[in-house]
């Protein structure tokens, strides 16, 4: 497979990718490596590829598997409190400059979900993903995803609704 | 659209029961409609999806073609391996010189030696007719 055929194959859901990884790993420039790295995975792999009918939902799965990877290691090593504290500081900061902003209170509440629930929900909420292709991406049964998925949703709606009642102060 | 049909198909979102195309009518619904009261709290969710569905990734895809370096790489070891002939080449043909010069000057110094050689020579011959001059000095000593 030539580059700029490899290139249109890619072009499609690269953006799902980046969005994927910017959901689990928060800060957009980690997001932006990590969806670098994989493409560049991909292309050392694309003589493979061919053989791949679903080459959109492989690299979905090559991308969740890296994000986690990566949270995992940042979990082992120090980096994390580093990373989480500065993260802390960016999110009071922005809370206070943006009360009034909705949109992202949505956002931090989907922070703290779990990674599993925060997975569920970006794929289906936010990239319309049929239950069987989200199985197939996190690897899960439909039932476990359909409750991880309702969990997610019932928790950023009761969220949503005590900052809305008490105007969030 | 009927509230309640709204409200039923809400209910059943929190359920995870929808479909994707029922899921794409409430989210249309939040996004044009009025909305009720009541169900406000559910909006800014729903805009929050459609808006975060909106970011694109920016950065360059893949690094410039690996052709290209590959490319550079072979013009360097051609450049590296030019540099060393040359300076091979080069040395052979400097010594070459080297050794052309020394004979040169070994040639002139043999033809000036010679020159002094046979200006000696004639320096001798008339150094000989001073012993001419001895013997003719021993004939008369002893005649006498």
């Amino acid at each position: 497979m030539q580059q700029t055929e490899f290139l249109d194959v890619v072009l499609p859901f690269k953006d799902k990718m980046f969005r994927l990884a910017k959901r689990l790993l928060v800060s957009r420039e980690e997001a932006e490596d990590a969806t670098q790295e994989i493409l560049m995975k991909l292309w050392s792999k694309n003589k493979i590829m061919a053989n791949y009918n679903n080459v959109e939902a492989y690299a979905m799965t090559m991308t969740k598997n890296f994000c986690l990877d990566r949270l995992k290691s940042k979990q082992a090593g120090n980096l994390k409190l580093v990373h989480s504290n500065y993260q802390d500081e960016n999110v009071s900061l922005q809370s206070e400059i943006e009360v009034s902003d909705s949109l992202s209170w949505v956002e931090k509440i989907m922070e703290e979900l779990p990674e599993q629930q925060k997975m569920v929900l970006q794929l289906r909420d936010v990239e319309q993903y049929e239950f069987d292709e989200i199985a197939k991406l996190l690897d899960m049964k439909p039932t476990a995803i359909r409750v991880a998925l309702s969990r997610a949703r019932k928790t950023v709606r009761e969220k949503l609704v005590q900052k809305h009642n008490y105007g969030i102060g | 659209m009927e509230l309640d049909r709204i409200e039923k198909l809400l209910e059943k979102y929190l359920e995870a029961t929808t479909t994707v195309a029922e899921e794409e009518i409430v989210r249309d619904y939040f996004a044009n409609e009025d909305i009720p009261g009541h169900l406000k709290s559910y909006a800014p969710m729903f805009h929050y999806f459609s808006a975060a569905k909106e970011e694109r990734f920016t950065k360059q895809m893949l690094p410039k073609p690996k052709r290209q370096r590959g490319y550079l790489a072979w013009a360097s070891i051609a450049a590296a391996a030019v540099l060393v002939f040359g300076i091979y080449f080069g040395t052979v043909y400097y010594n070459q010189q080297e050794q052309k010069k020394a004979e040169f000057a070994y040639q002139e110094t043999k033809k000036a030696l010679s020159l002094l050689a046979a200006n000696f020579e004639r320096g001798t011959e008339k150094v000989a007719y001073l012993k001419e001059f001895e013997a003719t000095k021993e004939k008369i000593y002893n005649k006498n």
